[in-house]
């Protein structure tokens, strides 16, 4: 006895799905997502992936994959489905991962991310659901709308010359040399959907065996969308949207790659990465400083001046003190002359978040950020101003003001360059946080270049004194 | 149904309150024996039915069929 019902791979009951019917889909009825659903179902069972299968749910009417299949899901997005599946795949090499997409996600704000995983050969399955239509937010315009076809947004049909043509993306997807299989099917008639049945078995089939990327576009339909009825949508289907999108085998490399796109990833180490930081080490070496006051620093300049370098600095000094430590760059697209800040937390305790909204200690390096950020210091807060380039730094009430020419200090010590040192050396002195020769020995195994490291300590020194000796 | 016809002829199970009457199930049979009830379910749509004979299991209803569990074909 052959009993045909719905697989095992769909929930019991659609919990997640809200209102009353914990059976029946979202879809529309005729809505070609319910059958692709199913016969995507079907396959996992089948070929035993279930357990192991991640669906990665997109933007638009597919977007509730999660309440419907009994596997691992990830919600992405809107067209970034792709990026989330290859990082999901290259973490865990053994999961099946699918991307399934519609054309609106797919092939307009996905465009990037589609062909970018294509072109690595992401060892990934992409189903993408063409229904020539932008079905969720009510029957737009899409990439594949067909010429003349009418839309909401193109009530008199779409023009070639206003709109452009429909992509054919299994065309484009099969020039790219790292794909494996690029096949373009249907949920027209029985025929159709029983190749389309095919089809994404061995896309899926492909992804068990390794063999690389495979990419089924299914033609299918949105009666809602195209106003139309379910057989009328399936007639149009066939007799309209074949034209331009024609069925077949794009592309189908499947029986010689066998196992070539299997890419596992070294287990996650986290000792392997505080050694490529530098971290681990700092923390064996750590003297578990304390930490007068925990340190919530607002570091703003001109991009060049090296705040964001300061800030670093000092996360650094916090980290070989054994403390918790964030750095946070905020910037502009300029590398020189725009304005840069970043935030730095140092605590004894674990650090929720890395933005600093209301600092206890502001250092600037240009008039600007004194205007931007002196009013959010709060009371009590410190103030370390660079008096070379701010000319006018006014007192501030309840908050301490130290005035240093620290690029000035720089240039005489060799080069304005090291400003942002001879600032360091000053919230030393300022803050009273870390003796002088801790950061100094800090700053030794920070700076890169050994030959600049004289430089540097020189700076760090006169920045310290100036603040002593005006205190 | 007896279970003398259950053994051996093929048939389907239509839930009605699962199906959405949106009709493709009846346009791929290729015997032609599933029909539209003129009665509403609980969702207001007109379901589909089993005519209750001449059905080969093919089950290409249940693949053209949106929903997960309005159709069940049983071949023996």
């Amino acid at each position: 006895m052959k009993i045909t019902e719905k697989p095992v791979a769909f929930y019991p009951e659609f919990e997640r799905k809200s209102g009353p019917h914990k059976e029946t889909t979202h879809y529309c009825p005729g809505c070609g997502h319910g059958n692709v659903h199913k016969m995507i179902a079907e396959a996992m069972v089948d070929l035993g992936i279930n357990e192991r299968t991640v669906f990665i749910s997109p933007v638009g009417c597919s977007v509730f994959g999660y309440y419907y299949f009994d596997c691992g899901h990830m919600q992405a997005a809107h067209g970034r489905a792709p990026a989330v599946a290859t990082g999901i795949k290259r973490a865990n090499p053994e999961a099946i991962v699918i991307s399934y997409q519609g054309d609106g996600d797919l092939a307009a704000i996905g465009t990037a991310e589609t062909l970018h995983a294509a072109n690595r050969g992401e060892n990934i399955t992409v189903f993408f659901v063409n229904n020539a239509i932008y079905g969720m937010t009510g029957g737009q315009m899409a990439p594949t709308t067909l010429i003349g076809q009418k839309t909401a947004t193109t009530p008199r049909g779409r023009l070639e010359a206003q709109h452009g043509n429909p992509i054919c993306m299994a065309e484009i997807i099969a020039t790219l040399p790292a794909t494996t299989y690029v096949e373009r099917v249907a949920i027209g008639d029985s025929k159709h959907i029983m190749k389309a049945r095919k089809a994404i078995r061995k896309a899926l089939t492909n992804q068990v065996e390794n063999r690389g990327y495979s990419f089924v576009e299914i033609l299918s339909t949105c009666p809602t969308g195209w106003k139309m009825d379910g057989p009328d949508a399936r007639d149009w289907l066939v007799e309209e949207m074949t034209k331009v999108f024609p069925l077949g085998v794009f592309k189908d490399e499947s029986d010689h790659r066998e196992g070539a796109w299997h890419r596992p990833v070294e287990p996650f180490a986290p000792a392997k990465r505080d050694a490529y930081l530098g971290a681990g080490e700092a923390e064996a070496k750590a003297e578990k400083l304390p930490l007068p006051a925990e340190l919530h620093c607002k570091f703003a300049g001109f991009g060049g001046q090296g705040v964001l370098t300061l800030g670093l600095f000092l996360a650094q000094v916090g980290m070989r003190a054994g403390l918790h430590a964030s750095w946070i760059p905020s910037y502009g697209p300029e590398m020189r002359g725009g304005t840069a800040n970043c935030s730095v937390n140092l605590s004894e305790r674990r650090i929720g978040s890395p933005l600093v909204d209301r600092p206890n200690l502001l250092v600037v390096m240009n008039q600007p950020s004194l205007e931007a950020f002196a009013g959010e210091v709060v009371e009590g807060g410190i103030v370390i101003v660079d008096t070379s380039v701010v000319e006018n730094c006014p007192g501030l009430p309840g908050r301490r003001v130290v005035r240093i020419p620290a690029t000035g200090i720089a240039d005489e010590v060799g080069t304005p360059k090291v400003a942002n040192v001879v600032l360091l050396g000053a919230i030393c002195a300022a803050t009273g946080a870390f003796p002088l020769a801790f950061v100094e020995q800090s700053l030794r195994e920070t700076v890169k270049k050994k030959d600049l490291v004289d430089l540097n300590l020189a700076a760090l020194r006169r920045g310290h004194e100036h603040v002593l000796g005006a205190v | 149904m007896n279970d003398s016809v259950q053994a051996t002829a093929p048939f389907i199970e239509i839930d009605a309150e699962l199906c959405k009457g949106c009709k493709l199930c009846i346009g791929v049979c290729p015997k032609g024996v599933i029909d539209i009830s003129e009665k509403l379910n609980g969702s207001s749509y007109h379901p589909a039915y089993y005519l209750g004979r001449d059905c080969t299991g093919c089950a290409l209803c249940f693949y053209a069929c949106p929903e997960p569990a309005a159709i069940k074909v049983v071949k023996p």
